[in-house]
Formats: C-alpha cells, structure tokens, sequence
C-alpha cells in the first residue's frame, strides 16, 4: 500500500449548470485525518459523495486506497466501498427503526446474509468499544439516546476494518455534552486503530479536537489547507478567519453589529 | 453513559400498540364472517342449494328473509354465499397488493432511469378508473369466478403500487436505506428488510381499505352477470337474482345486501382503527394549565415576566418533566436557558408561550407578563401583541406553498387586524430592520427561494412586527451554520437593544447563550440546577454545580487566539 491514502487532483463536479467542486487537489497520507470545513452549499459533502463513488465527476482524478474512482466499474467500487465506510449525520435516520441493533451491525458485516448469531461476538466486542454493551445488541434503535445512536453508527462503520472512514458531520445533530463525548471516543479509537479518517463538519471548533489537517471548503473551492496548527494559529484567507470568528468561544467572537 | 435516554425514547420508533374501539369492534365483526364463511357451508348447503320449497315466499318463521324462484331459503344462501364472496374479494386484495406493493417498492430502488419510467407509467395507470379497468380486463377473460377475482386484482394494482411508490419514496431515501446500499445489501434484501418494515402500518390500512373495496367491485361484476355462474353464487348473483322480483318481494335482496354492508364496514372499521393505532397522538388527552396557590418564590416588580413554579407532567405516565421551575425578566434583558435535550427547557418555554403539548398538564403559582394573568384566560389578540416566537428550524417552521408576505403577516393581519397593505408595510419595514436583500421582493417569494439563514432572519422580523414584550427564541441557531448563527444573535441582539423586547432564549450550547445573554439559568432532568448572573465572567472558577462545569468543558472552542483586527467581516 502507498502512504497516500487519497490524493484528489484538479476534480471538478457539476450537478447540471451547477458547479458544485472546481479544481479540488488534497493528499492524505494512511494513518492521518483530514478536517473539511465550509457551510451548507460549499461542497463538503458532494467531496464525500465522490470519494464513495456515488457523485459524478465531470474532470480530475481521485485514486483512494488504491483505486481509481472515476474509471472504476461497477464490480470494482462495489469491493472499494467494502474498504471504505461512511458515518452518516443524523443518529435518528441512520438507524432502521424494525430492525435491532445486533441486525444493522451484522448487516455491515455480511451484507448479504446479516445473521446475528454468526457475528455476536464482534457485535457485542465493538459495542462494548464505543462505550455501550455487549448485551444490547437485542434493542431497538428507539430504547437508545441520539449520542448512543451515534456510538451504535460509528460501531457499524468501524467493525469490517476499513481502511478508509468518512464521518459527515457526524456531531451536528447533538448537544454539545454528547458531542464531546463522541469526539472523545473518536479521537481514541483513531488513536488505537491508526485509522485513516476525513472530518466533515462546519463547525472549526470540532473539528480541531480530531483532525491532522484541515481543509477549508468555499463554494466548491478549496481556499485553504494545511497541518491543524498552521491554519488555526495563522489563518492566511478571509473566510478561514471569518469561520474562526464565529465560535462563539473565539477571542474574535462578538455579536456588535 | 451520560447520554439523556429517556427524552428521545418516544421518538421514532415502534410504539406500544394503543388498541381502541373501532379496531376491537372491526376485529370482532372480522371474526363473526370468518366463522360463518367456514360454518355455513358445511352445514346449510343443502338449504341453500336444495330446491324443491315453495318459491318467492315473503319473510315467514322457517324463511326469515324468504325465498328465491326456485324455493330456496335466502338466508342460507347468504351466509353459505359468503364463503365464496369474502374469498374473492381477500385473494383479489392479496394479489393486487402483493403485485402492487412489489412495483411501489421495487420501483424506488431501480436505478433512476427505470424508476422514472416505472413512476410515469404507475401514474398513467391510475388514471383509469379502477371499475372500468375491472369491466375491461373481465370483459376480455370471460365469465366465471377466476376471471373476475384476476379482473378486480389487476384493477387494484395501480393503485396499490402508487401508494407504497409514495411510503417507499421516503424510506429510500433515508440515511439507514443509502448506507445498506453503499454496504453492498443487494436491493431485494433491503426491500424485505428496510423498506417493506418500515411501511407495515400504512400498507395494513391501506389493504383494508382496498378489501372493503374489492368486495363492492366484485359483487358488482356479479351483479352484471361476470362474476359467480350459475349453479355458483355469491352475494352480487343473489342481488342480481333477487332484483327481478324486488317489487313483489323485497325482502329476498335484504340478506346479500345487508351482508355486503356489515362485511365492507368491518373492513373499514378495521382500517380505521389501524389508522388511529398507528397515530401517536390519537390517545393523547389535551394540554392543561392550572394555578395553585402556595408561597411565591419570585419577587420582582419591574419584571416583564413573572414564571413561578412552573411544573409539568406528562398526563398519562406522570413522569415529572419540569419540577418547580420560577425565573423572572426585566425588559430588555435577555434571558438564556441552557440544556441538553430531555432537560425541560423548550417545555418549560412552551408553559410561558401557552403552547403545551397534547397529553401534558402543567400548572404554577404565577405566570404573568406585562401585566396579563397567563394562567387565567388571555384573548387571543392581548397575547398576539405581548408575545412572540422563533423556531428552531425555520425550514418547517414556514408553509412551502405560500409566499412570505402572506404567511408571515398572519398575526398582523388575523390577530390584530390590519389591513393587508397595512401588514405588509410593517412586514417591509421588519425585513430591512432585520437587513434582508431586496425586502420589496421577498414578500412575494417562497421559502425555497431563500437559505437557511434567510429564512430565520424573515421569521425573527415577523415575530416583532407586533412590537411583543417578550421574544421566545427556541434554539433559533441550533439549525444553522457558524457563521449564519454569528449574523443571526448579532441581530436578535441588536433587536433587544433597540427595541427594548425581553428575550427568553432556549439552547443546549453555552457558548452561544454566554455570547448573547445577560443571565443564564441552567437545566438538567426538569430542574434549575444554577443560576448564573454575571454571564459575563463565567468560567470554570465562577459556576458551582458540576452539571454547569460538565456544560462548559464540553462546549467546543477553537483553542489558538485569533488576531483581532479581523474583527469586521459580516456587516
């Protein structure tokens, strides 16, 4: 396997007459996280849409783990998203509600067959590692809290070993105690597993506390990257500075109008 | 586990099966047909087919409801009849929905091309009248039993493929159904286990309606002559039978039709009772606000309003949801309330807005604002002008199909009543107030046409455009971006200065509430479990309940400073 887990040059996505990415170019070496930053609109999310393979790319090439997205067939991306895992935003749509906990996990696991007795073991092992237990996989995603949901969406994403994950704003829909929780665990099982990992979220302040790097998405444009440190200390494009600004908790923060 | 389990226990999922009258009465008249269809033609056949009686009777002791021209007893045909009758009528409703719910499903989970293809032609189907297409497809097979259940269940499919089309077009495009997909579930299994799951209770009610449908339409084709032949019978050859002697003898045609009534109606009942079994809120009692009288915790003469005690329960479990819960606001304060969800803050704001959920009852020892009781009765107008709100989300919180001028000058226009130019001028002045591009035209736009941020800025200048004494804002940035949610307290700031309206300001971030409010009370499990005066010099040293530390720790900050000088960007 090469360092570089991904490495995006010059793609651009449109959606109709919509140009939704223009001449996005990042590298990820294996073992790091990539922040992306930017509001609704700017892309953050069509850019994750590509790496799965499920967006259209007008030009650019994007190679992940290997492969090559954009000349993949069908049989190719179907075994690539096997190494490949999505975390999505919302703890309260992710989840089917008819089916248990125990079922969605083993469905990652074997997607074809989904038997819960085949796989307990490895279902209970990872609820137990995103701080749930191991008994549980009997429940209902309705007896469950949206920050325990979530625990249960990152177990799925987690327990086939992918090489790749990608996490979608996967805090936005909590309150900020659970999110903190979810950050943390995180941030450890990044650290124990080496995972490599993009950070999508709007929010700079988050994603601070997980990412290596950061990249600042503004309408479809990348208009800043580089190492955590770098950008936040010495943001060098208006609109870095003007997100940094609006954390509340930021020393630039103030509401004079 | 920290995590606030109980709150978000109701939400979204199976719920406890709430059984009520129509679905136990429905059931019960389900169950009487059921054992008739199988009784009757074991043991009445021979009075039902026998012939040899006297011929046309009226309704006599041995023959309640007659006889036909051929003598035989009416009554024992009818309940023999309904054997054949229900049977059509289920096998033709089993096979209409299983073909129809496969397309509906199946459709939504082709690929794009196939699927637009399979929605046109789904919506050209059901543009033929369900009878007509049943008389053609009969028309064309031929008389006889088989030919009509297969006529009538061809019929149906249309319209059972567009209804599950419409509960499959949701559930395929929810995040559990995209990410099986992305795993590599092939697409019938996630038809049998995400899809066909997730719309059992619709698709029950809807097959309930459908058999009471095919029951009518299938003893009409037999009441034509294209069903049931001779020596077969079912309740539509009896009506058709009974029809030619209905001026001599009317009582031969009251047992098919009575029968054909009491079975449609329970299928109906039951699918009613379905219906309201899956509806949360159809046992749910209405919301209460009662005084009690007792020791007034807040003293506070020049507040603009007074909450003393505010207590809410749930009404069918008793749960407490906020317990003894008093505060007060001076005009132009703004007064945050901070919390996760589940803590009681938005119901608590709900008591004060008078806006309590079905199925809770809350009550307190005072509740005034400006001088009005809430607690007693308020004309609707006096609490129009004194209060008003923002939302959370002010993509659901606006109509799609009406343009903004109208709906956001309801309570203007309704409540206060002026005149529609009159409302629309002050809506106008709000809109520049509030600094929204081209306030001329987005009085006549529709909420698509403006962006998240948009939208909560157009909702805050409806909100005072009756000059309220007090603002309730729910979590009015929780929906948007960070720098969207920066313009949009800058604003509701800015508003409060200059207008002088007090604020109650709901949200579960202490970051935000600490940048705009001048005091804060915090929330957990119902309770005020601090009060913070001075928002200002809040931090770890300053609050004293651990809950307050455990807020502000989790309260993400970016932790390098930033220059300064870059201060001025949004204006």
């Amino acid at each position: 396997m090469s360092a570089s887990m991904v490495r995006v040059e010059g793609l651009d996505v449109r959606y109709g007459s919509a140009h939704v990415l223009r001449d996005v170019s990042f590298e990820l070496a294996a073992g790091r996280t990539v922040g992306v930053v930017g509001e609704s609109g700017s892309g953050k999310s069509t850019l994750a849409k590509v790496l799965v393979g499920t967006a259209p790319i007008a030009s650019g090439s994007v190679e992940v783990d290997g492969v090559d997205v954009a000349s993949a067939d069908r049989a190719a991306l179907r075994t690539y998203r096997r190494r490949i895992q999505m975390i999505p935003q919302d703890p309260f749509s992710s989840l089917s509600p008819r089916r248990t906990i125990g079922q969605t996990l083993a469905e990652a696991i074997d997607p074809v067959r989904a038997r819960v007795t085949e796989h307990e073991e490895r279902i209970g092992g990872w609820l137990e590692r995103v701080g749930l237990q191991a008994d549980m996989l009997h429940r209902y995603p309705h007896e469950f809290s949206g920050g325990q949901r979530q625990r249960i969406a990152i177990a799925r994403g987690l327990i086939i070993d992918p090489h790749f994950v990608i996490a979608d704003e996967i805090t936005s829909a909590l309150d900020v105690s659970v999110q903190a929780q979810i950050l943390e665990l995180l941030a450890e099982i990044k650290a124990s597993l080496g995972l490599t990992m993009m950070f999508i979220s709007h929010n700079l302040a988050v994603v601070q506390r997980v990412s290596d790097e950061v990249i600042v998405l503004f309408q479809g444009e990348v208009v800043e990257s580089g190492p955590v440190e770098r950008i936040y200390a010495d943001p060098q494009h208006w609109y870095t500075r003007r997100l940094l600004e609006a954390d509340p908790g930021s020393a630039g923060f103030s509401l004079a109008g | 586990m920290a995590d606030p389990t109980t709150a978000v226990r109701a939400a979204g999922g199976p719920r406890t099966f709430a059984w009520n009258p129509a679905l136990v009465v429905g059931l019960v008249m389900l169950g009487v047909i059921a054992i008739v269809a199988i009784v009757a033609p074991l043991t009445m056949s021979g009075q039902a087919t026998g012939i040899g009686g006297t011929p046309n009777l009226g309704s006599a002791p041995e023959h309640p409801l007659g006889t036909d021209t051929l003598g035989r007893d009416m009554l024992a045909r009818t309940l023999v009849a309904s054997q054949a009758t229900v049977l059509m009528a289920a096998i033709a409703t089993g096979l209409s929905a299983a073909a129809g719910i496969a397309f509906g499903v199946a459709v939504w989970l082709a690929p794009r091309r196939i699927r637009e293809i399979g929605l046109r032609a789904i919506e050209f189907a059901v543009s033929y009248p369900t009878m007509l297409v049943a008389i053609i497809v009969a028309a064309i097979l031929g008389q006889g039993v088989v030919q009509v259940v297969i006529a009538i269940a061809v019929a149906n499919i249309a319209g059972f493929a567009r209804l599950t089309a419409n509960l499959a077009a949701k559930i395929a495009s929810s995040e559990y159904v995209s990410t099986a997909r992305l795993m590599g579930v092939p697409a019938h299994r996630i038809a049998l286990r995400h899809v066909l799951p997730n719309m059992a209770e619709p698709t029950l009610i809807l097959i309930a309606g459908a058999f009471s449908g095919a029951l009518v339409e299938i003893s009409g084709l037999s009441f034509i002559g294209l069903g049931a032949q001779t020596p077969a019978f079912d309740w539509g050859t009896l009506l058709n039978d009974g029809l030619s002697k209905i001026a001599v003898n009317p009582v031969v045609i009251l047992g098919p039709a009575v029968a054909l009534t009491f079975t449609s109606l329970a299928a109906l009942l039951v699918g009613d009772g379905l219906a309201a079994a899956a509806n949360p809120r159809s046992n749910t009692t209405r919301a209460r606000l009662e005084r009690i009288e007792g020791e007034p915790a807040v003293q506070d003469a020049d507040a603009v309003l007074v909450a003393d005690g505010i207590t809410v329960r749930h009404g069918v479990t008793g749960r407490t949801l906020v317990d003894d819960v008093s505060f007060s606001i001076r005009r132009g304060e703004v007064l945050g309330i901070v919390g996760e969800s589940g803590s009681g803050k938005s119901v608590t704001a709900s008591v004060v807005g008078r806006l309590l959920g079905e199925g809770l009852s809350a009550s307190a020892r005072r509740l005034q604002l400006g001088g009005t009781d809430l607690l007693g009765r308020v004309p609707e107008r006096t609490l129009a002008e004194k209060m008003a709100f923002v939302y959370q989300d002010p993509g659901t919180a606006l109509n799609p199909a009406l343009i903004l001028g109208i709906q956001l000058s309801d309570v203007l226009r309704i409540r206060l009543r002026h005149s529609r130019r009159g409302a629309f001028g002050i809506l106008l002045a709000g809109f520049r107030a509030v600094k929204l591009t081209d306030p001329e035209g987005r009085l006549r736009q529709y909420p698509h046409q403006l962006s998240g941020g948009m939208k909560q800025r157009a909702m805050i200048a409806s909100a005072m455009s009756v000059k309220p004494e007090l603002l309730i804002a729910d979590e009015p940035t929780t929906a948007l971006d960070v720098t969207v949610q920066r313009e949009v307290l800058t604003l509701l700031k800015r508003l409060n200065e200059e207008s002088g309206t007090a604020v109650l300001f709901i949200s579960h971030d202490l970051g935000v509430v600490r940048a705009l409010c001048d005091r804060v009370l915090v929330m957990k499990d119902g309770r005020i479990v601090e009060r913070i005066d001075d928002v200002r010099s809040l931090s770890q040293e300053t609050v004293t309940h651990p809950y307050t530390k455990q807020l502000l720790a989790a309260t993400p900050v970016v932790s390098v400073p930033v220059a300064a000088d870059q201060d001025e960007v949004t204006a």
